[in-house]
């Protein structure tokens, strides 16, 4: 077991490692050039070039790419040679200019929109579509499950800028039930927190919820028909042991690899519902670097993201394995 | 002649009388079983012989109130001692599951939940009808185990179904079959995902433990060969009902229906000189969405013109006794019926007793 | 390297033989860093031969190799190790490309009639595919031929454009065979292709397989677990267990005077279709199950559950030999007489036989019991009858 998470983490190293080179050189061979962008419409030649130096913009490509991997574990300081050297600490994923801050710094200032967004998504989405979807596989055919899988049906095609845009147009502006949402700490304001987290909340839970519910089902469905329950019945288990305890354990399993994972997702930013919601976080950054060709901002939301779900990935396969005693970690 | 179907008196420890499942699809009502009637005393066992479709799997489930009233439609009796079963409400019926009667599958792998440990399953099964301490269903658990030819009990109890092998994991389910010494078990083709080694190996055990435990078996299966080893009566279906019935010298030796004689001289024997072909029933068995009329068995039957008229085709027989214990459904006249029975056997190099 | 020599059959060369072959499978870990951590020795130095028109039965439980040896006899696999020779030609390393002209010559069948045939092809089309792989122009038309065929099968022509899905499982078994005799192969491989049929039809698809034989004078390699089936259908069966051949021998031998405790076993645990024989045969009960093919037992591979083992099985390998005209096995102590008479005592713990032979006084049963039972047929000796058979042990088994 400890072997094999070692060896898991080492692999885990390795590729977050080739994922880097894989978007550093990607970013590299874009025909944008980043120099350009570090400087507003007066621009002088002289200006980008003493800004491409200062960025290191001017070494080989490999070079770069060393730098940066090295400003990652002991940090790196930008335009060393000038009278205003920028140091930026470690982990240092980069500067952006644009912003004039560490590009750690904005991801980790981002950060707890998302995160709250994401976790209390994460729990009214699993509680609504785990408990429907059980619901619904254990009235297999009949009117409430038709009705569940059709709402489900209507909950997943509908995409999330629609349902957020009329959510805030009618609970917001029309009957004006909430105020207008505004992000703000829960260790400050825990009823504005509220206030403004409940439609997002709801708005991405719905989007996720409906995939649960159909998955649970589903689920629920192979397990109630494997020969294993069959079993239990006929030990004489009266019929809520038999779900709770044999077709549960073995039903809600796969959710657990989809439920990470998509959590994981959801951590590196929900770009469409903060944006909506105007909440600052990971999400909303990534498209506001998009927009501004903000370069190494985009380049360091690329590398949390997909450490997110690399990790996530960890721990969901050991978590499998504490499940299901058949799932040797060798 | 009807003294045999008049339930009045119940002697035999399990009467199954004109047992039905319907099931309602999309495509029409399925009749999985149709008026099967059977009796076995404690202590014996009775083999129900089919092809896939014949009905004999659901004859089973229903048998042990497995069917799910909401799905389907169950008619007729089941008198185990003399309680029917049919009608009993849900926790009625759960209450002799796995205490009165017990059942063991076809596939030894996947009936055995792969999550939890034997011990729990065994344990499980112990304290669901009797007040145990822990410790008392542990040593009940590893008796049992030990009963069934498991080496070291006490350790293989913490392990998982998927650290046995397929014969290990059969015992396992015999022993938890057994724990609470039901009356009756039902073993649904309890061999036929195994090796014939291990095949060998079960059925010993079951017989033997049906002696120790004066267990009545209803054993399910395809396979004539395992029921001439272990069946003390037979109960032949075909399209969902029972076709001949009666102990098992009748059906293999003086047998009328001939449905069981086309069985009887298609199958590849071990141990006779072999003909040079086999005599094959001709066409498919009947899909049980769309039953023939008449006698089930009337297209695929080359006896239908021993008939008078078109009787085979449009009248259902009934299941009629043609010997004290021995029941068949032809139209045929008993005369008929053993005039063929006298060529399909002799076919087969067997003179009829 | 073993040496093979098959005397039952000599006329010019075998469509198919295969000497001292080896499939193993590596076992590897998984993860970013696989290795290979063992071997599976699904097929361990198998040599046999199938000489034309002739049906070799290949039999034994799971596990035991007899699919694997089918399909590298196809090159389906590249075997690890011997050699496989089609109508004389050496095949062993050949690659795919090469091999196309050959499958001309040899076809497979499969065991599940379910998954073997394309959902989304017409039953024609399926049946025509080896014409138009091998661009092969039958007279009168690919159309013609295929029809022709599926009339031949005992399928409805007039079925030429159906899906498999609309046929039952015997008839999409009969769509494969037809599908495996287009092109007229000297030879076929028959993968269980009985096993997941009713009874009732299994007759039907082995007199079909029989009567193709005799009209085409195809070759079978026929693998299957169920004896009853082979012995119909087998001009020589080969035995075998844990990728080895135990025993290979004629039909009339094998089933009449089986050499290899194993064969004993296996023979006395299938249960005949018959009460009274059935009460009278002798029964062996092999103790356990089948060892891993991972981790073979040393030795001979049988030893754990041999009820004759000495100590030289647990260390000694045996050979497989030809111990008289056309009758080979692979054993230390081959039983050549009849159970009941030979002094065997249970070598290890693991014995666990037994004989059951009630009733043997009366005379008339005895008659029955000896006309009925297993290991008695014409020309052999073993009418003495049994008596007290073999140590039962302290096993399970009384």
């Amino acid at each position: 077991m400890s072997a094999y998470v070692v060896r898991r983490v080492i692999s885990m190293i390795l590729l977050l490692l080739l994922l880097t080179f894989v978007v550093f050189i990607l970013f590299s061979l874009l025909p944008t050039d980043p120099a350009r962008l570090t400087c507003g419409k007066s621009c002088t030649p002289e200006i980008i070039e003493a800004n491409r130096h200062r960025l290191g913009l001017d070494l080989p490509v490999f070079q770069q790419y060393w730098e940066y991997l090295k400003g990652i574990f002991v940090g790196r300081t930008f335009a060393k040679d000038s009278p205003d050297p920028v140091v930026c600490s470690a982990p240092c994923l980069g500067y952006s200019f644009k912003r004039g801050e560490e590009v750690f710094v904005l991801i980790k200032e981002g950060f707890p929109a998302t995160f709250w967004l994401a976790l209390g998504a994460f729990v009214m989405w699993l509680a609504a579509g785990i408990s429907v979807g059980i619901y619904a596989a254990l009235r297999r055919g009949k009117w409430q499950d038709k009705t569940v899988m059709g709402i489900s049906l209507a909950g997943y095609s509908l995409p999330s800028f629609f349902l957020g845009l009329m959510a805030i147009f009618f609970i917001v502006i029309r009957l004006q039930l909430l105020p207008y949402p505004s992000y703000v700490s829960p260790f400050e304001n825990p009823t504005q927190f509220l206030q403004t987290m409940i439609l997002p909340w709801i708005v991405l839970a719905i989007l996720y919820a409906a995939f649960y519910m159909r998955l649970t089902r589903n689920q629920m469905l192979e397990v109630l028909g494997e020969d294993y329950i069959r079993t239990a019945r006929a030990k004489g288990l009266p019929e809520r042991i038999v779900i709770r305890k044999h077709a549960l354990r073995a039903g809600l399993t796969p959710i657990v690899t989809a439920a990470g994972l998509d959590l994981a997702g959801l951590l590196g930013g929900a770009i469409i519902t903060e944006s909506i919601f105007s909440l600052p976080g990971i999400g909303s950054l990534a498209v506001n670097s998009v927009n501004d060709a903000d370069l190494p901002l985009i380049v360091g939301i690329t590398l949390v993201t997909a450490t997110f779900i690399i990790v996530a990935n960890l721990i969901v396969d050991l978590l499998y394995a504490v499940i299901d005693p058949r799932v040797r970690l060798t | 002649m009807m003294t045999d179907l008049t339930p009045a008196p119940r002697r035999a420890y399990i009467e199954v009388e004109e047992l039905s499942v319907q099931f309602p699809t999309e495509d029409g009502l399925v009749r999985a079983v149709d008026g099967v009637t059977f009796a076995i005393d404690k202590g014996q066992t009775i083999a129900i012989v089919g092809e896939s479709g014949s009905g004999k799997s659901v004859t089973a489930q229903a048998i042990m109130g497995l069917v799910n009233s909401r799905t389907a439609d169950v008619t007729g009796h089941v008198w185990v001692d003399g309680q029917d079963i049919v009608g009993m409400t849900d926790d009625e019926l759960r209450k002799m599951r796995g205490r009165t009667m017990a059942m063991i599958f076809q596939d030894p792998m996947s009936s055995l939940h792969p999550f939890y440990r034997i011990g729990a399953q065994l344990t499980e099964a112990v304290n669901v009808h009797n007040k145990v301490s822990k410790k008392e269903a542990r040593d009940r658990a590893i008796e049992m185990l030990h009963k069934v030819g498991i080496p070291s009990p006490e350790k293989r109890i913490e392990d998982y179904p998927h650290q046995f092998s397929g014969g290990m994991r059969q015992r396992v389910m015999i022993a938890m079959a057994l724990i609470n010494s039901p009356s009756l078990l039902i073993a649904d083709e309890p061999t036929t995902a195994l090796d014939v080694t291990v095949q060998a190996q079960i059925m010993e055990l079951i017989l033997e433990l049906q002696q120790e435990y004066n267990t009545a078996v209803v054993l399910i299966t395809h396979d004539l060969g395992i029921v001439a080893d272990a069946a003390d009566q037979v109960a032949v279906m075909y399209g969902a009902r029972v076709v001949e019935s009666g102990v098992i010298d009748d059906i293999f030796y003086a047998p009328e229906m001939p449905y069981t004689l086309g069985l009887l001289a298609s199958v590849p024997r071990l141990n006779q000189v072999r003909a040079e072909r086999l005599d094959p029933i001709p066409g498919n068995p009947p899909s049980p969405i769309r039953l023939p009329s008449g006698c089930v068995f009337n297209p695929r039957c080359v006896y239908t013109d021993r008939v008078e008229g078109n009787l085979c085709a449009t009248e259902r027989p009934a299941l009629l006794p043609t010997a004290p214990g021995h029941m068949v459904r032809c139209h045929m006249s008993k005369a008929e019926r053993e005039a063929v029975a006298t060529i399909a056997l002799g076919a087969l190099g067997r003179e009829t007793t | 390297m073993t040496e093979i020599m098959n005397s039952s059959h000599t006329s010019g060369d075998p469509v198919l033989r295969v000497t001292d072959l080896k499939m193993h499978f590596p076992v590897r870990s998984k993860g970013l860093f696989p290795k290979t951590i063992g071997q599976v020795k699904a097929v361990d130095g198998v040599s046999f031969d199938v000489q034309p028109g002739e049906t070799l039965g290949l039999v034994g439980e799971s596990g035991c190799g007899k699919s694997t040896t089918g399909r590298t006899a196809l090159r389906l696999l590249e075997p690890t190790d011997g050699k496989v020779e089609m109508d004389g030609i050496d095949v062993t390393r050949m690659s795919a490309k090469e091999m196309v002209p050959l499958r001309r010559k040899a076809a497979m069948i499969f065991q599940d009639p379910y998954n073997a045939l394309n959902p989304r092809h017409t039953v024609g089309a399926i049946i025509g595919a080896p014409f138009a792989v091998q661009g092969v122009e039958p007279v009168g038309g690919v159309r013609a031929a295929v029809r022709d065929l599926m009339d031949r099968v005992g399928l409805n022509p007039e079925h030429y454009n159906r899906y498999p899905a609309e046929f039952s499982g015997g008839q999409r078994q009969r769509i494969g065979i037809a599908r495996a005799v287009a092109l007229r192969p000297h030879f076929i491989v028959c993968d269980e292709p009985v096993s997941a049929l009713d009874v009732s039809i299994q007759a039907q698809v082995i007199n079909l397989l029989r009567d193709l034989q005799d009209e085409f004078g195809i070759a079978y390699l026929f693998v299957a677990h169920d004896l009853a089936v082979v012995r119909q259908i087998s001009h020589r069966v080969a035995v075998m267990y844990l990728g080895h051949v135990m025993e290979l021998t004629s039909r009339e031998d094998l089933y009449a005077r089986p050499l290899h405790p194993y064969t004993h076993a296996l023979l006395s645990a299938i249960p005949v279709p018959d009460p009274r024989a059935q009460k009278n045969r002798e029964h062996i009960l092999l103790s356990g199950d089948l060892p891993s093919p991972v981790n073979p037992p040393s030795g001979c591979v049988f030893h754990t559950r041999c009820f004759v083992a000495q100590d030289i099985c647990k260390v000694d390998k045996p050979v497989i030999r030809e111990f008289e005209p056309g009758h080979q096995v692979a054993c230390h102590f081959p039983i050549t007489e009849y159970l009941g008479s030979t002094p065997i005592v249970g070598p290890d713990p693991g014995l666990t036989a037994e004989s059951e032979l009630e009733g043997m006084q009366d005379g008339d049963s005895m008659e029955q019991a000896a006309e009925s039972d297993l290991i008695h047929e014409p020309g052999t000796n073993y009418k003495d009858g049994p008596d007290s058979l073999i140590d039962p042990g302290p096993g399970l088994w009384r």
